[in-house]
């Protein structure tokens, strides 16, 4: 239908839909100035506009081809889906809790910004390219292909939905969240909202659907991320260009931390029990190292080996043309995400000293209580359950311990409080949404996908049709999105902890098996099921005797399981592999034919 | 040796190279937070810790894969097993 033409006209479409995005907030930016719209209609309005372009793309791209629906026709190009990894790779949790993560825990928790970039040398490195070669249109087809055996493809299924859902959850918690304070209706009515909006984007067209949303949301979520950074730091003259311009700024918060007793000040245990839940204050250094090397080191370990093993991500370049594709997509990917991940410690930086700094006209610490408590975006975000202060000391004054914010308004609530108009404030909630929907799109689709094709077709009912195979994918991806709806309106775990623990246990289980596919020939299907199912078991005990007041050891923390999990996994591999027979002369005949980009995969095309 | 085998040497030293560079900005220079924020050599005027986990490493690692990418096209051309451009 519009597929090869759609194809070659990739640059002009999204160069025209950049170009009515831009009008649009324009527009929005009118409408605000002239009194034409409510706040609340143009935070409606941003958020129903942008979904309602990813449910056109989503219906436009509806297909009943296994290729397209499985791997979008392995025909997207490099740049096209580097975009589309960077945003199936930037969740809600890197789009509106990781910069208040950072505001929070300061040097400590930018082990993640290390972690969530550097694992793509390794997916470059150890995985895409010789994946992509083998043509396989899951994780798990992988595993199962190359370890041969239905033990070893169950197993990579298992690890896979242990790690996928837990991500999953977190993102629909996210969509809830932002959908909840856009559109101002109760969370656990938002959260199913979100979830109507997945479903539209991954449904109708697979994974062909689910790349040409993810560009869309790509555009979206780095103008909502990067117009305001820019925006406060000339506002604030910090700087035009805040990435190179900032360190004066960051010297000045060190300043100020001391000058206020961080860290020497503390507040009791009975005053921070009135303090909601959730929110915290800021009692970490912000810029000079706060934590042990190894504590950031291990947090950065896990992120690296869990990027390399998270299916949503490996399950992109799956798409590309070639092999050669895969791996210059690899480089695009990271580039479009550090162009995000570069500005959230930035956009932390002006968001802390715009509130800490009593020179600044928007610094609130050292005014009177009464004073912060009549402002409207206090009030606002008070009521939102996301800011909090209290006269420990009955001084009347602020104090620095006496404020307490929720990570997600760093992002959300720094426009507001920065004095930008509300637009911003309707784009930011876009930019957010489209992150959470990207991801969880992706994360849906690798589970469905798992279980449709690894689980159904291959093992239960190998002689499906093509049409049966698609409607059952179609029933799964349902039921596999109530499902985490329903867990995420529970509100289990925070975004981010769920996110880092999804890293750890697909670190845990899918890591050396996926690794030791390609790069150790011997490996064997008896190593790769032990190395799976000990890694997952041991990473999944150490977290609940950690969680349950265990005193952990190496260092590893609840954060970190997944060095516990990867080691095991590793030692019973080998030691596994090694106690049982080599693999057979065709299995190492199909690893060699892996490790040569040229000629055909080694399974069909269609398969 | 056969052609194959030349070909997966050359792809082992390369990844070897590569993951060596990795190892250094993810995990090599984080060994040293507290002597690098004491060090006065400070990009942009942030103290060298800062910048490395919010920009250096992150850059590194982009010029990283783009640089592996391109060495490993050679390889593969020299072997003659790149594939044909039909994209």
């Amino acid at each position: 239908m519009i597929k090869g033409k759609f194809i070659d006209n990739l640059p002009k479409v999204y160069g025209i839909y950049t170009g009515g995005f831009l009008v649009f907030i324009i527009l929005m930016a009118i409408a605000e100035q002239t009194g034409l719209m409510s706040a609340k209609a143009i935070g409606i309005a941003f958020v129903a506009f942008t979904v309602g372009i990813y449910a056109v793309i989503g219906y436009l791209s509806r297909t009943l081809q296994l290729d397209a629906y499985y791997v979008a026709g392995r025909q997207v190009p490099t740049v096209f889906n580097g975009m589309a990894t960077a945003a199936d790779w930037m969740s809600g949790a890197s789009f509106v809790a990781m910069a208040g993560g950072i505001y929070f825990k300061g040097y400590g928790y930018m082990a993640l910004l290390v972690g969530w970039t550097g694992g793509y040398v390794l997916v470059a490195s150890l995985l895409a390219p010789y994946l992509r070669k083998f043509g396989c249109y899951t994780v798990p087809d992988f595993i199962g292909t190359r370890y041969g055996g239905n033990a070893a493809r169950l197993s990579a299924v298992l690890v896979l939905t242990v790690a996928s859902f837990t991500y999953v959850t977190a993102q629909i918690n996210a969509t809830g969240t932002i959908a909840s304070v856009a559109l101002d209706i109760p969370f656990e009515v938002a959260v199913y909202v979100g979830l109507a909006g997945i479903l539209i984007c991954s449904m109708l067209g697979g994974m062909r659907a689910v790349t040409w949303t993810q560009v869309a949301q790509y555009i979206v979520l780095i103008i909502a991320y990067l117009l305001p950074v820019f925006w406060i730091s000339n506002k604030m003259g910090a700087g035009i260009f805040p990435h190179l311009m900032l360190a004066d700024e960051v010297a000045r918060i060190a300043e100020l931390e001391s000058q206020f007793g961080l860290g020497t000040i503390k507040n009791t245990a009975a005053d921070l029990a009135t303090v909601p839940k959730g929110l915290a204050g800021i009692t970490k250094a912000h810029s000079s190292v706060n934590g042990t090397n190894w504590g950031f080191i291990s947090l950065a370990v896990c992120m690296m080996a869990g990027t390399a093993s998270l299916p949503h991500v490996m399950m992109r370049y799956f798409t590309t043309p070639s092999v050669k594709t895969a791996r210059r997509s690899v480089a695009w990917s990271l580039f479009f995400i550090f162009l995000l991940y570069s500005t959230a410690p930035m956009l932390a930086t002006l968001s802390k000293l715009s509130l800490i700094d009593p020179t600044l006209s928007t610094g609130i610490i050292g005014r009177s209580i009464a004073d912060v408590q009549a402002l409207d975006w206090y009030q606002n975000w008070n009521q939102a359950k996301l800011m909090f202060v209290s006269d420990f000391n009955g001084n009347g004054t602020l104090e620095l311990n006496e404020f307490f914010m929720g990570g997600k308004a760093v992002v959300l609530a720094t426009p507001e409080i920065a004095g930008l108009p509300y637009v911003i404030s309707g784009l930011v909630a876009a930019g957010g949404m489209a992150a959470a929907m990207s991801t969880a799109d992706g994360l849906v689709l690798a589970i469905a996908n798992a279980l449709s094709h690894d689980l159904y077709y291959k093992i239960i009912d190998p002689k499906a049709e093509t049409a049966k195979r698609l409607i059952v994918a179609r029933v799964l991806l349902v039921i596999i999105g109530f499902a985490g709806a329903t867990i995420a309106a529970m509100k289990i775990q925070g975004i981010l902890g769920s996110v880092i623990w999804a890293f750890d246990f697909a670190m845990s289980g899918l890591f050396f098996p996926l690794v030791l596919g390609v790069w150790w020939k011997r490996a064997n299907s008896q190593g790769a099921v032990a190395g799976m199912l000990l890694g997952l078991l041991s990473g999944t005990a150490y977290l609940i005797w950690v969680r349950n007041g265990g005193a952990g050891f190496w260092g590893v923390t609840q954060l970190t399981f997944g060095i516990v999990g990867s080691a095991v996994s590793l030692v019973s591999m080998v030691v596994v592999t090694l106690m049982t027979p080599a693999p057979d002369a065709k299995t190492m005949a199909m690893v060699d034919e892996v490790r040569i980009p040229s000629g055909k995969t080694v399974l069909g095309r269609q398969h | 040796m056969s052609k194959q085998s030349q070909h997966w040497e050359k792809t082992r030293g390369l990844l070897f190279i590569t993951l060596a560079i990795w190892f250094v900005f993810s995990i090599g220079i984080f060994f040293f937070g507290t002597e690098m924020q004491a060090s006065s050599f400070r990009p942009f005027g942030y103290p060298l810790s800062y910048y490395m986990t919010c920009q250096g490493s992150l850059l590194a690692f982009v010029i990283l894969i783009f640089w592996f990418a391109n060495r490993q096209e050679k390889i593969d051309e020299e072997f003659g097993f790149s594939e044909r451009e039909d994209d």
